[in-house]
C-alpha cells in the first residue's frame, strides 16, 4: 500500500505550511490550530505509508487530546498576542541558528544519499496492522513499554499531588499547593482565579 | 475499476443522504415528541398554500421541520459580532459537523449484497481499524465547538466552549474504555467483522448479540455518547439559564443550524455505535445468508437480495430506535450540575470502565482463543 507521489507531495507541502503557521502566526490559538493541522497531516502521511494504526493513534492522542490541552492552557493562562512579541535575546537566536544549521546539514546528507534510499526492504504483508504493532510492543519492546507506562503513572501521581489543596474540598481563591513551589500548578491556579473574577457570574454575585 | 468507483460513490451518497434525512426526522421527532411528553400540541401550522388543510390531511408539523424552518434559518441574517475572529467563526460550525458526518463512513449497513458478479460490501468504507477511526473522528469533533465559542468574542460563548471541551474530553475517556472492552471481547477493530461475530444463536434461540456479553459497556457507551452529543442531561455547554446559549450564543441563521444538525447527527452516531457493538448491527434474529432458520427447525429460504435488504432495514430500524430512546431521555431527565457531571465521568464511569476492561480481559484469556 503506497500513496501516489502527487498525494505525498500535497501532504508534505501542507505539513510544511502548517508548521510554518505554528511559528509565524501571532495569535496563539491560530498557532495551536496550525499545530493540530500539521499533526493531522502527519497522521495521514503515516496512513499513506501503510502504518494505519500509528496514523490513527497519532490523531487520537495528539490532535484529539494534547492539542485540546494546549488550547486549554492558552485560554486559562489568558495569553494575549501582544505578550508574545519576539524578544531580542541573543542567546536564543544563537542557539536557533546552530539548530537550523544542524538540521540543514542533516537534510543535505539525507538528500545526497537519495540513491541509496531505494534499497528499502519490502514491507511484510501485515505491516502497520494493529496486531503487528501490538506483537512488537508486547514482545521485543516490552521493557521499554512498561517503563513508559510507569513514567506516565508517576506523572499522573505528580499532577494529583500538585493540584491537591491542603484544605481539601473548600479551595481558597489561590490554593496553596502541596509541593511548596509548584512550577506547573501555580500559574494555572492564578489563571483560573483571574478567569473567575472576570466572569459575569462573579460580577453579579 | 470504473464500476467499483461507481459502487463506492453510490454507497457514499446513500449514507450521507440517509444520515442527513434521519437527522431531520430526529429533529421532527424531538419537537413532536417533546410536545407529546409535555402535553402540548407542537408544530402544526405550516402548510403549502393550504393544500393539506383543503384536502383535510392531519398536520403533523412535517412541513415546519423539513421545509419552513430550514428556509427561515438559511435566509436569516448571518450576524457576526464585533471583534470576532471572522474566519474561525465561519469555519467552526463545519469543523464541528464534518468529523461527525465522516464517521458514518464505517457504519456497517449490511452484509454482502450480490449484484451480478459483484459482491458489494454494504459498509461504505471497509476499514480494519474502524474502532480507532471512530475514536479519532470523535476526538477531532471537539475543535468545532471549542473554536466556535472562542471565535465569538463573548464571555458566555467562551465559558460554554470551555465547559464543552472539558466535558467532551472527559467523557471520551469513558467512551474509549467502553469501546476497548468491546474490542477485547470481539477480538477485532473491524465493525463489519463485529457484526458477523454477532450472528448465530445461543441455546438454539438466543441471538448472540453483544449486549449479553458487555452490558456494562453498553450503559457506559450510552451515557458517554449522550455526554458527547451535549444534550440534556449533559447540556451544560449550552446551559441556557446561565450562559444564554453557551458556545453558539453568537451564532444565527445557517451556522447555528449547522451546530444544531451536529448535535442530532451525534445522536445518530451514538445510536449507530450502540447498534453495531451491542445489538448485532445488521443482524436480524435467526436470519442467515440463505434465509430464516427459526428455532424449532422451520426454514424460510430467501434470495440474497431480500436478505441484504432486510439487513439494511434492520440496521436503520435499530438506529432509529436508539436515537428515539436518547431523545426520550432528553425530555425525561433534568440537567446535571457541573460537579455532578465531572464526578459521574471521572469517579463513576472511568473506574467502572477500567474494572470492566480488566474483567473482560481476564475472561477472554481464561476462555482462551475462540
Amino acid at each position: 500500500m503506497t500513496m501516489p507521489p502527487l498525494v505525498f507531495a500535497f501532504l508534505a507541502a501542507l505539513a510544511i505550511i502548517a508548521s510554518l503557521g505554528v511559528i509565524l502566526q501571532r495569535n496563539p490559538v491560530h498557532c495551536v490550530l496550525s499545530f493540530a493541522l500539521a499533526l493531522t497531516d502527519i497522521g495521514v502521511l503515516f496512513m499513506g505509508l501503510g502504518a494505519v494504526t500509528v496514523g490513527f493513534l497519532q490523531i487520537v492522542v495528539y490532535v484529539g487530546a494534547i492539542m485540546i490541552l494546549f488550547l486549554f492552557v492558552i485560554w486559562l493562562l489568558n495569553i494575549q498576542a501582544d505578550a508574545l512579541k519576539p524578544r531580542g535575546n541573543l542567546g536564543i537566536k544563537f542557539a536557533g541558528a546552530i539548530g537550523a544549521a544542524a538540521l540543514a546539514a542533516e537534510l543535505f546528507v539525507t538528500f545526497s544519499s537519495y540513491p541509496r534510499m531505494r534499497e528499502i526492504r519490502t514491507m511484510p504483508p501485515d505491516f502497520g496492522s494493529i496486531a503487528s504493532v501490538a506483537r512488537m510492543l508486547f514482545s521485543d519492546y516490552l521493557v521499554a513499554f512498561e517503563v513508559t507506562s510507569l513514567l506516565l503513572l508517576a506523572a499522573i501521581v505528580g499532577a494529583i499531588a500538585l493540584a491537591r489543596t491542603t484544605t481539601g474540598a473548600a479551595s481558597p481563591a489561590l490554593p496553596v499547593t502541596v509541593g511548596g513551589d509548584a512550577p506547573a500548578g501555580a500559574p494555572v491556579d492564578a489563571a483560573s482565579s483571574s478567569i473567575a473574577s472576570g466572569s459575569p457570574a462573579r460580577e453579579h454575585a | 475499476m470504473t464500476i467499483e468507483l461507481l459502487i463506492g460513490a453510490i454507497k457514499a451518497i446513500v449514507i450521507v443522504v440517509l444520515v442527513l434525512g434521519l437527522t431531520t426526522m430526529m429533529l421532527w421527532f424531538e419537537r413532536k415528541g417533546s410536545a407529546l411528553i409535555q402535553d402540548r400540541i407542537g408544530a402544526n401550522r405550516a402548510d403549502i398554500f393550504g393544500i393539506g388543510k383543503r384536502l383535510g390531511l392531519p398536520n403533523f408539523g412535517f412541513i415546519n421541520t423539513v421545509l419552513a424552518d430550514p428556509i427561515k434559518m438559511f435566509t436569516k441574517e448571518d450576524f457576526v459580532p464585533d471583534g470576532a475572529d471572522r474566519a474561525l467563526h465561519a469555519l467552526a460550525p463545519f469543523l464541528a459537523l464534518f468529523p461527525v458526518i465522516i464517521t458514518f463512513a464505517v457504519a456497517p449497513m449490511g452484509d454482502i449484497l450480490r449484484v451480478g458478479r459483484y459482491n458489494i460490501d454494504l459498509q461504505p468504507a471497509n476499514l480494519n481499524v474502524a474502532a480507532l477511526y471512530v475514536l479519532a473522528t470523535i476526538g477531532i469533533g471537539v475543535y468545532g465547538i471549542a473554536l466556535g465559542g472562542w471565535a465569538s468574542n463573548n464571555r458566555w460563548a467562551m465559558l460554554g466552549a470551555i465547559r464543552a471541551s472539558a466535558q467532551m474530553i472527559s467523557y471520551e475517556i469513558a467512551m474509549g474504555l467502553a469501546i476497548i472492552a468491546v474490542v477485547v471481547t470481539y477480538g477485532t477493530l473491524d465493525l463489519q467483522a463485529m457484526c458477523r461475530i454477532q450472528g448465530g444463536v445461543w441455546f438454539g434461540w438466543l441471538p448472540r448479540w453483544g449486549i449479553l456479553l458487555q452490558p456494562v459497556s453498553f450503559v457506559m457507551l450510552l451515557i458517554a455518547g449522550m455526554a458527547e452529543s451535549k444534550r440534556v442531561p449533559f447540556d451544560l455547554p449550552e446551559g441556557e439559564s446561565e450562559l444564554v446559549a453557551g458556545y453558539f450564543t453568537e451564532y444565527s441563521g445557517g451556522k447555528q443550524a449547522v451546530f444544531m444538525m451536529t448535535d442530532f447527527a451525534e445522536v445518530l452516531l451514538v445510536a449507530v455505535l450502540i447498534t453495531t457493538f451491542f445489538f448485532g448491527g445488521w443482524q436480524v434474529p435467526w436470519l442467515y445468508r440463505d434465509g430464516f432458520h427459526f428455532p424449532g427447525g422451520a426454514h424460510l429460504l430467501m434470495p440474497n437480495l431480500i436478505v441484504a435488504l432486510l439487513e439494511f432495514v434492520a440496521f436503520w430500524v435499530k438506529v432509529v430506535i436508539f436515537s428515539c430512546f436518547q431523545i426520550l431521555i432528553r425530555w425525561t431527565l433534568p440537567r446535571l450540575r457541573y460537579d455532578q457531571l465531572m464526578r459521574l465521568g471521572w469517579k463513576g464511569l472511568v473506574p467502572l470502565g477500567l474494572i470492566n476492561l480488566v474483567v473482560t480481559a481476564f475472561v477472554v484469556v481464561v476462555a482462551g482463543d475462540k
